[in-house]
């Protein structure tokens, strides 16, 4: 196929999981909130997750509030990294491979675009933030099961899903970090109810909670963070994303699993090895927070080769109309 | 009834004769809408809207920030065109683009068509369209341009004329087939009822007619669509005939030439292209050939062309025939490759070229309408009867300066086809464009597109002017 279209299926996929994943994160602070006393420095430790905090301060000032940060999060469109800038990118990219996509993806595309676009003019969202939140997943799944239910399981598919699920694995470990930077675990909490509800609104932001408790019996730090790092079955969990992303690598490139013939498929392959053969008290040890910061710098390092192998050859759009039709 | 006090205002009507009487083409559809329950018809003219906007059947307005994208504004209330109408249309416009092809081949290699003094040489050397890169080539198949879609329109006396022949890059035929996707599901019974042609197979035919131009010695020629992206004002049909087809969409960033053939780059590698139906003008095709700063195009592609190693369609240079003067001289060139009578007449047109029509524009431009010889989408048009004097004057300025690029028509007063306006039905005038394909042979998809000026009273159709599509019904021959 095409390096251009490869490239837009490509990250039509990744805007469309991060659209999703900002709400995630949106949500577990949300979720957060509710329990703590107070907000103070939330807001803003939620900014440096999405690692946006410098844009922030540029559009909104020094002080972080609830309402500039959903705002920004959401609907600011000089933010590259907002729901609706995300997805906006979707639907340019879409736009430019609707030959490739289903109807249905495209439709359902431009349907979750003007719901989110409307949604900043109606003020909707700051009035009902869980609500409006839970559609943004809600409308995401649905993308997500009408690509998986619409397109042939060729090359632009295996292009799509290693596009999800590099952004997903990247996301989820932003999420645990959330954690980390909002709650620096105080000794005295730990183990109390307080740190439950909050490990427990973690898991429920990545719509975990459910299977979690059909393989843990109690919420412990230790569990959460196993299941969301090195499960090999769940779909958000990190592991996951990224067996099943070196899946559709080698899907595309034909190259036998636990071999390599280029970059992209060396670097995933030593990612798929290390997450393997990692032990959850050892990475607490070591330091979680610089565990997965150390990740998603391996996980960047995938997806620059990605780029390299597959996408190189092709080159960017020019922005003119190319002539009067007739 | 919808059609009540309907009123003809003294216009040719598609569906009323004068004394108000339905013409028999319509008159199947009228009994049908009648049997409609109140109400019905806007709720399905609001459905049929709600589903186009879904699907994304949208255009690009330029000069517009974010959010440019539109509906191409749709009225349910199909034009009909009787069999025997459209058999008359049908051989005219085959006879036309037969000989327009013949006289694009005649002027860029053997000129008998000058020597021989029917057409003036100094028309052809001053037109912006003429490619002199292409003098002494002959395209695949000898065939110039395969892809047209002509501009008729009927008048106050039920003749159709041809107002341009558009034969470079004409666009909208991907409406014709949305238009009508939606309108059977907005009249599936009625649709059972009338004996309508069908234009679904227009895809299929498309891609048959690319795949004869492969350059000889190519099996299973690799066809792609080329467009200049996705900020060009027609980009929704180019993906969409390209999905149609089932060929690659590519951008002129796609293609590169090496060794003498164009290849696609793909995730495997450079894949050789063998014809390729380019959305892209003339001008923007090939940086060192023509416009050094187009970014759009392929560098080195026209030496290709030349050598046979690709196809391009529609060939480089058929622009030529846009030309409005050149125009003016059809039903001569029709006579001199076919020596047969023209069977659509051209709009009567005055060539400001020429010294006696030059006086008469002048004298009369109150009466007429100016139009630059080079321009599409009715850009840069004078209408007399509605113009002010002060752009009168302006135009009688451009005309003394650059007589070469202006022609002349009577207005033409544009049959009129009723459109919906709530409950009522109210006539507004119309053009239309139907699209010929020419490979094996030449086939003319039975409908078009037919564009409405939705604003009352007005005589422009252009999308980008407030104008709107319909559905057009060919009727089969029932005798």
């Amino acid at each position: 196929m095409l390096s251009r279209v490869a490239n837009s299926i490509y990250w039509m996929s990744r805007y469309m999981e991060r659209a999703e994943n900002v709400a995630r994160f949106i949500e577990v602070n949300l979720h957060l909130m509710l329990d703590m006393h107070t907000d103070e420095g939330q807001w803003e430790a939620l900014v440096s997750t999405t690692g946006d905090l410098e844009i922030f301060r540029e559009r909104c000032g020094e002080e972080a509030t609830r309402e500039t940060v959903l705002d920004f999060l959401t609907f600011d469109r000089e933010n590259p990294n907002s729901i609706l800038s995300t997805l906006t990118m979707v639907r340019e990219n879409a736009r430019s491979i609707r030959e490739i996509i289903s109807s249905e993806m495209w439709e359902q595309i431009n349907k979750f675009y003007y719901f989110v676009r409307d949604s900043a003019l109606s003020g909707v969202a700051a009035e009902t933030p869980q609500d409006f939140y839970q559609r943004v997943k809600t409308e995401s799944h649905l993308y997500a099961g009408i690509a998986d239910s619409t397109m042939n399981r060729g090359e632009d598919w295996h292009f799509a899903r290693m596009g999800r699920l590099i952004e997903r694995a990247d996301k989820t470990s932003r999420l645990i970090d959330v954690k980390y930077f909002i709650l620096l675990p105080k000794p005295e909490d730990v183990g109390t109810p307080i740190d439950n509800i909050q490990w427990a609104a973690l898991l429920k932001s990545a719509s975990a909670l459910d299977m979690y408790r059909r393989k843990y019996e109690q919420i412990t730090p230790e569990s959460v963070v196993q299941f969301l790092l090195l499960d090999r079955h769940f779909p958000r969990a990190i592991l996951y994303c990224v067996l099943m992303a070196e899946v559709s690598l080698h899907s595309i490139t034909g190259t036998p699993a636990g071999m390599f013939r280029n970059e992209a498929e060396r670097r995933m392959g030593r990612l798929h090895a290390e997450l393997t053969y990692a032990r959850i008290d050892d990475i607490i040890k070591r330091g979680l927070h610089e565990y997965l910061d150390n990740f998603q710098g391996e996980l960047n390092g995938v997806g620059d080769s990605i780029k390299d192998t597959f996408f190189a050859l092709s080159s960017a759009s020019p922005n003119t109309p190319g002539g009067m039709e007739e | 009834m919808y059609y009540k006090d309907y009123d003809t205002e003294g216009f040719f009507d598609e569906y009323f004769h004068a004394d108000g009487s339905p013409r028999e083409g319509a008159s199947i559809l009228l009994k049908r809408l009648e049997q409609l329950p109140g109400g019905e018809l806007l709720r399905r003219q609001k459905a049929t809207e709600a589903r186009l906007f879904q699907m994304g059947v949208t255009f690009t307005v330029y000069g517009e920030e974010e959010g440019t994208e539109r509906i191409f504004p749709f009225d349910i209330i199909p034009r009909v065109i009787e069999a025997r109408e459209w058999e008359a249309l049908e051989r005219g416009l085959k006879q036309r683009i037969y000989a327009l092809n013949l006289f694009i081949d005649d002027i860029y290699n053997d000129k008998k068509i000058l020597k021989d003094r029917v057409f003036p040489e100094e028309l052809l050397k001053t037109s912006k369209c003429y490619r002199p890169q292409c003098e002494g080539f002959r395209p695949p198949r000898g065939i110039w341009c395969h892809i047209s879609g002509t501009d008729l329109v009927r008048g106050g006396d039920g003749v159709y004329y041809v107002l341009e022949d558009n034969l470079r890059c004409p666009s909208g035929v991907s409406y014709v087939l949305e238009n009508r996707e939606v309108l059977k599901r907005t009249f599936p019974k009625i649709f059972e009822d009338s004996k309508i042609r069908p234009v679904d197979d227009y895809p299929y035919r498309l891609r048959e007619m690319l795949q004869y131009m492969a350059p000889d010695g190519a099996h299973s020629p690799t066809v792609v669509l080329l467009t200049p992206g996705i900020y060009n004002s027609a980009y929704f049909e180019h993906s969409y005939l390209a999905q149609q087809m089932g060929i690659e969409l590519v951008e002129g960033g796609d293609l590169a030439v090496t060794d003498g053939y164009v290849y696609m780059k793909t995730t495997k590698g450079l894949q050789k292209v063998d014809v390729i139906y380019r959305r892209i003008d003339d001008d923007f095709i090939d940086p060192l050939a023509f416009r050094e700063d187009s970014l759009l195009g392929v560098p080195g592609i026209m030496d290709v062309y030349k050598s046979g190693h690709v196809a391009l369609v529609n060939a480089i240079g058929t622009g030529i025939a846009d030309d409005k003067i050149i125009y003016a001289y059809v039903p001569e060139i029709i006579k001199y490759y076919t020596g047969e009578e023209p069977i659509l007449p051209n709009v009567p047109t005055y060539v400001c070229w020429e010294e006696l029509d030059r006086k008469y524009v002048l004298e009369n431009l109150e009466s007429l309408v100016v139009k630059p010889a080079n321009e599409s989408g009715g850009y840069g048009i004078m209408i007399g009867p509605k113009a002010s004097a002060r752009v009168r004057e302006e135009f009688r300025g451009k005309i003394l300066e650059d007589p070469r690029n202006y022609i002349a028509q009577p207005t033409v007063s544009l049959s009129r086809v009723p459109i919906l306006v709530g409950e009522r039905f109210e006539g507004r005038h119309v053009d239309f464009r139907p699209y010929t394909l020419y490979g094996e042979d030449i086939y003319v998809m039975p409908g078009g597109l037919t564009r409405v000026a939705l604003k009352k009273g007005s005589l422009v159709v252009n999308s980008s002017q407030g104008g709107g599509s319909k559905d057009t019904w060919v009727l089969r021959d029932l005798s």
